[in-house]
């Protein structure tokens, strides 16, 4: 066994036992910071094996969406909020987590049976493509996968209109559910300049 | 047009010679850029370190360190030295793992992206092809570090700290994005390397600021913001914060993020040089000084004289921007929490969108100056 492929099979250990023990973690663990920061470290070592798959602009552009912008908006919103609640306990949770368990575990087999059924390997290693990857995500996603592409874009247009809506305390005086006036502290303070309401 | 030292040919053949197999002579070579790179970052930042305190005393009509050394240069080793022995407090209700981790996730990102900084042609760690993307994919980790250490420390001031320094970081990243896109356009290639040569044609004529002067100045904006210098120094703003997320922090874990702010500082120098100062480039073309001086452009004496100008110019035109930067810090007031939001959501990002939909109009217009 050669030196690169020696490094190359460590390398995938090491990631393959962090995004295992991570990923548990992110679900059993109480403390849900604990559980965002560990997110983000799953996300990191699925970054590292497409790194070790000679995919560097998908490794990064993983890092810059989903560490970058997914996981530091999870952390963000957990700390912004950071409310102490109590939550109640509920009554039927046994159902609930065999339900949960059990949906989990038929995506698990789907999954396992795309591994089994799939030709993962390439016919020759000269056929990858390497570093002339990003060109051919950027003529992918300018032709055959535009309409996709531009959907998702729509998509979160949607959601960031809808974040507005539910966040300006003009728009949304009432509590949805129980119809109560709100009561929105910001941490930061309103952006109307201070002076003004001296005068 | 594949010219300048190769260093590592010429070190693994030295190896070579002693009878190693090349495996080996790779293995070995493999550490040695990158320390190079770490002290030659440490060694900046002591120099920007002395540089701050001196500039900042002149600007205040101060005399500023002259005990430590000639000018007070050993300064900055002796201000390392105190944080190196001083004890490394916890506080007792903070929670101890994510307060360690928190100034490590944010220095190493900073240490990576030295990777791709390019002090000539074949001078760099890794001429990856992602090149300058993965800088951008990199800072965006930072912001982690910082919410970490401002939760971790379990002080409101931290976390108001940390949650100001993840804003700021998220939406000036946005610009400057895009404003590295522009470039992108020009060259046709994410590499640093290419992107310093596409720069290389005609000496200071041809650098890129002259065809991108509003990406040179919403990158440079966006890039002190990222570093949080004053103007942009929310996040640490000690009168409404004390030290925002650095509150709790004291001896080696408070080094590292002061290590890492500087680290980015001249890491942020040293990109906008490369992107829209030529890098490396003298502003006269060291082709017409072999041209005069009558020598073949691959003269060991042009190479040797090549690499050392790439260095130096790089070097000076990182320096000059760090200049500006600390001149910067000790003249300009901090901008408010909301207006700093506004300037870079509601002025920035539709500037820079602006300036990469002209750039791709001028390069089909003119694409001998915008890169065919």
């Amino acid at each position: 066994m050669s030196i690169a492929i020696t490094t190359q099979f460590i390398c995938f250990t090491i990631l393959s036992l962090v995004i295992l023990i991570g990923a548990l973690g992110v679900v059993l663990l109480e403390s849900i910071v604990y559980s965002a920061f560990l997110l983000g470290g799953v996300f990191m070592s699925v970054a590292g094996l497409y790194l070790l798959l000679n995919a560097s602009f998908v490794a990064a552009a993983q890092v810059l969406v989903y560490v970058g912008a997914v996981n530091v908006l999870i952390i963000f919103a957990i700390m912004l909020v950071n409310k102490k609640e109590d939550l109640k306990p509920i009554n039927d949770i046994k159902s609930r987590r065999i339900i949960s368990t059990s949906i989990c575990l038929t995506l698990l087999s789907l999954l396992i049976r795309v591994d089994l059924t799939n030709v993962w390997s390439l016919s020759s290693p000269e056929n990858s493509i390497g570093e002339e990857s990003t060109i051919r995500i950027g003529e992918h996603l300018f032709s055959d996968y535009l309409l996709p592409f531009e959907v998702a874009s729509v998509l979160l247009l949607m959601a960031m209109i809808g974040a507005i809506v539910l966040a300006r305390r003009d728009v949304m005086s009432k509590d949805i559910s129980t119809g109560l006036p709100v009561n929105q502290e910001l941490i930061e303070k309103s952006s109307e300049p201070l002076l003004t309401n001296k005068n | 047009m594949e010219y300048g030292l190769d260093l590592e040919y010429s070190f693994n053949e030295f190896l070579k010679g002693f009878g190693l197999s090349s495996e080996i002579a790779h293995i070995i070579w493999l550490p040695l850029p990158m320390l190079l790179v770490l002290v030659a970052a440490v060694v900046g930042v002591l120099v920007t370190v002395w540089l701050e305190r001196k500039i900042s005393a002149a600007a205040q009509q101060r005399i500023g360190p002259e005990y430590a050394g000639a000018l007070g240069v050993l300064q900055p080793i002796a201000d390392g030295l105190k944080l190196l022995v001083k004890e490394d407090i916890i506080p007792a209700k903070a929670d101890g793992i994510l307060f360690t981790a928190g100034p490590i996730l944010v220095l190493v990102p900073v240490i990576l992206s030295w990777l791709i900084v390019p002090f000539g042609q074949n001078l760099l760690i890794s001429n990856v092809g992602i090149g300058i993307f993965l800088w951008i994919a990199l800072s965006s980790i930072q912001p982690i570090g910082l919410l970490m250490s401002g939760y971790a420390s379990n002080n409101k001031y931290s976390l108001l700290g940390g949650l100001r320094a993840a804003a700021q970081s998220i939406s000036y990243e946005i610009p400057l994005a895009l404003s590295v896109l522009a470039i992108v356009l020009m060259t046709n290639s994410l590499s640093t390397i290419e992107i310093v040569n596409q720069q290389s044609g005609a000496g200071i004529l041809s650098w890129n600021i002259w065809r991108q002067p509003v990406g040179f100045i919403v990158f440079w904006i966006c890039a002190l913001a990222e570093c949080e210098r004053l103007p942009f120094d929310l996040p640490e703003a000690e009168e409404e914060l004390v030290a925002g997320y650095q509150t709790e922090y004291a001896g080696m874990k408070f080094a590292l993020f002061y290590l890492g702010s500087y680290i980015n500082l001249i890491l942020s120098a040293l990109l906008v040089s490369i992107l829209y100062l030529g890098g490396w480039g003298f502003p006269i073309p060291v082709e017409l000084i072999a041209k005069f001086l009558n020598l073949p452009i691959n003269a060991p004496f042009i190479q040797v004289f090549t690499a050392s100008i790439g260095i130096l110019m790089t070097v000076l035109k990182a320096y000059l921007l760090v200049f500006i930067a600390i001149l910067l810090r000790w003249t300009t007031p901090r901008v408010r929490i909301d207006q700093l939001l506004d300037l870079g959501w509601k002025f920035l990002l539709p500037i820079s969108l602006a300036n990469l939909l002209i750039t791709a109009g001028l390069k089909l217009a003119f694409p001998q100056f915008f890169g065919g």
